[in-house]
């Protein structure tokens, strides 16, 4: 299971990316591959501001619907809108084409809980043995 | 067989006589002004009457269905349709009564429909019944219409409906159309709503709660009384989602429970046909309270026998023209009276025993979601295949079909990883129950000894696994035979 050091993670399955233009946000490899293959991505509009925890967007694949939730407060700055035609780029390339929104975080910062590489792949496992 | 559509079996001047494009046009169609008159006919396949017969034949016989066989589809309630509901829907006295016919002159129908809301009124524990919705999910719509304009006529501006987790996926969706905000209910480790959770979540924006008892794991809702009085101390109403009323039919009534508002679908339990896009029926039954927001038209005894009430100010509106899908409604009418009270007790009963004898035989094998009995329907996860052997859920339906059944609901609820929802219902024997669990027993030893012929199945049908991700994406489908028409 590929789990970059980098990034940080929530229990709800998203990754996120602290970089100069704000958070970027996708799903981990893990939820893609429970997702099996996304045939439609709902993305939001950019300027909407969110909380902490609430729902971004959600995703169709053939087995399910799923919700991205915002790790971070703060206005949604850009949206990848190359997953309105490719969804597939969230299954072939998670944490990079297939990132899904772009967030400027609030001041003062509010996240939800966010887990590390490792805290990630604990709460994967235990959520298996469930 | 071939997988020509009709259009590919055309061949230039075959004809069945009856239905010649080239047949003359009635005088009255001669009226048509000259320029709405197409100039070419329509490229319709042309076929001869045997080819036709052969080809559609063909086609039903590779379709599968509660007439063919054991059909465990959890949630979707696959019940036989007996014969004489579609016998008797069939007499032309029903069939063929002009909708616009005077009352007086269509006392019969309108005492079916008087007497089946009756019935069901009666069944549900409810003060009255629309059977106007044409499915569940506009019946749905009907009654949090009416919770909203309960909650408005007072005054209340509260737009908060509370959903467990669990529920069907319309629940929510009928929230947001009917302008309410969806908050989920999160279910406790026992698959029950979390009753702590419950109360936090109640305050005075809340106009209501969505629920199915039994819930969607098959399990019985224990502490229902108590969430009914929570959601009505708050002043909000509850609604029952009647898609797993066959687990209860006869012998709980909803508004016993302490619900305001009810729908049914028909074909879940009252033996009509499944729609597949329709005709469906989905009465909505309520509480004394919210009968002035029904539907209008009611059917009501005058003193000259049954006549439509029109006179309802309070009403939410009309649904749909005349009486609803009737025929609909009349079969289920025939269901009622066929099975009468003690009949639909059987009917509960049987699937009920049926459920917890295809769960006790198979929850060695797989892993079921919740241990102890369940009602009509239970959920098994494939997630220890998956983990062990890489055998998902979808891979085991799949091989269910090469080995004569239906597969179950697969990947719902959502709150199950790799779940399997097997509903059998009422009427099946216990050969074929005992037949489909050697099936199921034989996939959990094939997932063990060879996972690939399950990735590879179904092996025995006309097509292999299909394209669902192109299914999923390339919607258009219509059909362009013919290049002018493009």
């Amino acid at each position: 299971m590929n789990l970059p050091e980098d990034l940080s993670y929530t229990a709800t399955h998203e990754w996120m990316r602290r970089g100069d233009d704000g958070v970027t946000v996708g799903i981990t490899d893990h939820a893609q591959s429970e997702l099996t293959d996304v045939v439609f991505v709902d993305l939001p509009e950019t300027g909407t501001h969110v909380d902490a925890g609430d729902e971004i967007c959600s995703l169709e694949s053939v087995k399910t619907v799923a919700y991205i939730y915002a790790p971070v407060a703060g206005a949604i700055s850009a949206v990848n809108e190359r997953l309105r035609e490719e969804p597939e780029l969230l299954n072939q390339d998670p944490y990079g084409e297939g990132w899904i929104v772009r967030i400027t975080p609030d001041a003062p910062e509010k996240t939800v809980d966010l887990l590390d590489a490792a805290g990630y792949r604990k709460s994967i496992e235990s959520e298996a043995e469930g | 067989m071939s997988g020509e559509t009709v259009f590919e079996k055309s061949r230039p001047g075959r004809q069945t006589r009856y239905i010649s494009p080239r047949a003359e046009l009635p005088a009255s169609y001669r009226e048509v002004p000259e320029d709405l008159l197409r100039a070419a006919p329509p490229s319709l396949p042309e076929l001869t009457e045997a080819e036709v017969v052969r080809h559609y034949t063909n086609l039903a016989r590779m379709n599968w269905g509660v007439d063919v066989g054991f059909y465990p589809l959890g949630s979707c309630t696959m019940k036989y349709n007996p014969r004489l509901a579609e016998q008797i829907a069939s007499w032309p006295e029903f069939s063929a009564a002009h909708p616009l016919r005077p009352a007086r002159a269509a006392q019969g129908w309108l005492r079916a429909l008087y007497e089946t809301e009756r019935m069901l009124s009666e069944l549900c524990g409810m003060a009255r019944f629309t059977l106007q919705p044409s499915a569940g999910a506009q019946g749905e719509l009907c009654g949090m219409l009416m919770v909203r304009k309960y909650h408005r006529d007072r005054g209340d501006s509260r737009n908060i409906v509370i959903v467990p987790d669990s529920a069907h996926g319309t629940n929510p969706a009928t929230c947001s159309l009917a302008g309410f905000q969806v908050k989920v209910c999160p279910s406790g480790p026992d698959g029950l709503v979390d009753i702590s959770a419950l109360k936090e979540m109640l305050d005075d924006q809340v106009a209501g709660i969505m629920l199915t008892n039994p819930n969607t794991l098959g399990l019985f809702e224990r502490e229902i009384q108590t969430i009914c009085d929570l959601v009505h101390e708050a002043g909000g109403l509850a609604y029952y989602d009647g898609a797993n009323f066959n687990a209860l039919v006869g012998r709980f009534r909803p508004g016993d429970m302490g619900f305001d508002v009810v729908h049914l679908n028909l074909h879940k339990t009252f033996g009509t046909p499944h729609g597949g896009g329709g005709p469906g029926s989905g009465p909505v039954g309520v509480v004394e309270k919210l009968e002035p927001f029904l539907p209008t038209p009611l059917v009501r005894k005058g003193a000259e026998g049954f006549e439509y009430d029109y006179d309802r100010p309070h009403s939410i509106g009309r649904l749909h023209a005349f009486g609803g899908n009737a025929l609909v409604v009349l079969r289920a009418y025939v269901y009622l009276r066929l099975l009468g009270s003690e009949g639909l007790r059987e009917v509960s009963g049987s699937a009920v025993l049926a459920a917890n004898y295809l769960k006790h035989r198979l929850e060695k094998a797989y892993q079921p979601s919740h241990a102890g009995r369940c009602m009509h329907e239970f959920v098994l996860s494939a997630a220890p295949q998956k983990k062990k052997r890489g055998v998902r859920a979808l891979d085991i339906g799949k091989r269910l079909i090469d080995l004569g059944f239906h597969p179950p609901t697969v990947y719902f609820p959502l709150t199950v990883p790799e779940a399997l929802m097997i509903e059998p219902t009422e009427t099946e024997n216990l050969e074929t129950l005992d037949a489909f669990v050697e099936a199921m027993l034989q996939i959990a030893r094939e997932a063990e000894e060879n996972p690939d012929l399950l990735h590879e199945a179904p092996r025995h049908t006309p097509v292999g696994r299909l394209d669902e991700v192109r299914a999923a994406k390339e919607l258009d489908i219509r059909r362009r035979p013919n290049k002018e028409d493009e």
